[in-house]
């Protein structure tokens, strides 16, 4: 019984030129096939929703009001039942702003136009061409679906936590308790929207580009808010079309996205 | 036997503890499960599918629901009649079943099985 030192050495020489050659073996057996395993998800072609931030008319509003213009944060959180548990810690994240330094941090400048210094920037998920989450998920709960919506299948997600770890953006929460036992106090009506689902404990949860009001031909709840109090600066639209409103925006003006140098391809486009 | 006497004693008086549920259930059927229509399920007649299927498979149907209308986006249900229906537990079936308590819980009680459609979605509210 027991391996003695030459017996070893035979066994692990063996090993490590079986090691050697078992990709060479694979390419012989199946060339190509393990690199299209290690490429990942095939990009989905055709339709692309897309939006383009105009943040010149956001900031012109958010400077008109005493407190700012929250009406997309609102309208979303209503929409979609996100709850508030009053730590930012906690914090479920569709649609939130932030400041501009902290939005692109990869163009610092030291002497930056007074006009964007510390403006809060509206946040949403940006809805990748090219999804890390979608690419890390486990369970595939959150996938792309063949319009480009990043989407999430809340009975699939088991609350790993990859997603919000691969999300170079922070767009994706945890929901550490279960939202109907959010702080009543701080939710008074809440749920605010009986047709539309709540979380439960353990999931993780992000903008859905308005999944279901897009499948009824409505444009997503943000876009209404700001369209209703006629400020137009959220323009929701097909990147894939060439005379679609968001097209024509990204013609005319330019336009920046965050963090462009990971190769995310996110589909949200600010005009600055 | 060594204290046999003791047991026996034992012995008897373990088994009847062990047994005490059947007798003192003796005779009792368990309530057969009841599930009650609304009014307005009543009135509409029709459902998504036969009362038949519907019994014996509408978790399936809401499975198959729940896959295509979130994972492919197809969110409109052609019925058995013809008739077209909005894929949505909490929109379309429980605006006709809207009392749960009487509808669901009744046979998923019976049956115990606890399925987890309401961590999420949210129950109508009940008259009571």
């Amino acid at each position: 019984m027991g391996v003695d030192r030459r017996e070893f050495l035979k066994i692990a020489g063996y090993a490590t030129l079986f090691g050697l050659g078992g990709k060479a073996a694979i390419d012989i057996l199946a060339p190509g096939e393990l690199e299209a395993s290690m490429e990942g998800i095939p990009l989905t072609q055709g339709k692309r929703w897309s939006m383009v931030l105009d943040m010149r008319k956001c900031l012109k509003q958010q400077e008109a009001g005493k407190d700012g213009c929250k009406e997309c944060i609102i309208a979303c959180h209503r929409e979609h039942n996100v709850p508030d548990w009053g730590n930012p810690m906690h914090a479920i994240k569709w649609i939130w702003q932030d400041k501009y330094e902290h939005v692109f941090p990869d163009t610092p400048n030291q002497f930056i136009d007074e006009g964007v210094r510390h403006k809060p920037f509206i946040l949403m998920c940006n809805h990748c061409f090219n999804p890390p989450c979608v690419r890390v998920c486990p369970t595939q709960a959150t996938f792309k679906r063949d319009d480009g919506i990043v989407s999430m299948d809340m009975h699939r997600c088991i609350g790993c936590r990859f997603c919000m770890a691969a999300c170079p953006y922070g767009s994706r929460s945890f929901n550490w308790g279960d939202p109907r036992k959010a702080p009543k106090e701080l939710n008074p009506d809440y749920p605010t929207n009986p047709a539309y689902p709540e979380r439960s404990m353990g999931v993780v949860e992000k903008c859905n580009f308005c999944v279901e009001l897009v499948a009824k031909g409505e444009f997503p709840a943000c876009v209404q808010a700001c369209d209703k109090i006629k400020v137009n600066a959220l323009n929701f639209g097909d990147l894939d079309a060439p005379e679609s409103n968001v097209r024509k925006l990204l013609r005319e003006h330019y336009t920046i996205r965050r963090k462009p140098a990971l190769g995310t391809e996110p589909n949200l486009f600010y005009i600055i | 036997m060594y204290d046999g006497g003791k047991i026996i004693i034992g012995l008897i008086i373990g088994i009847g503890l062990f047994l005490s549920p059947f007798f003192y259930n003796a005779g009792k059927a368990a309530k057969a499960p009841d599930p009650q229509l609304t009014e307005k399920a009543k009135e509409a007649q029709v459902c998504v599918g036969t009362k038949e299927y519907m019994r014996e498979s509408h978790f399936s149907l809401l499975d198959e629901w729940r896959h295509t209308a979130v994972r492919d986006g197809e969110r409109y249900y052609t019925a058995y009649n013809g008739k077209k229906y909005y894929k949505s537990l909490q929109v379309t079936c429980m605006d006709c079943h809207s009392n749960k308590t009487k509808f669901c819980d009744q046979c998923h009680n019976y049956l115990d099985v606890d399925p987890y459609c309401w961590d999420c979605h949210i129950v109508p509210e009940e008259k009571k």
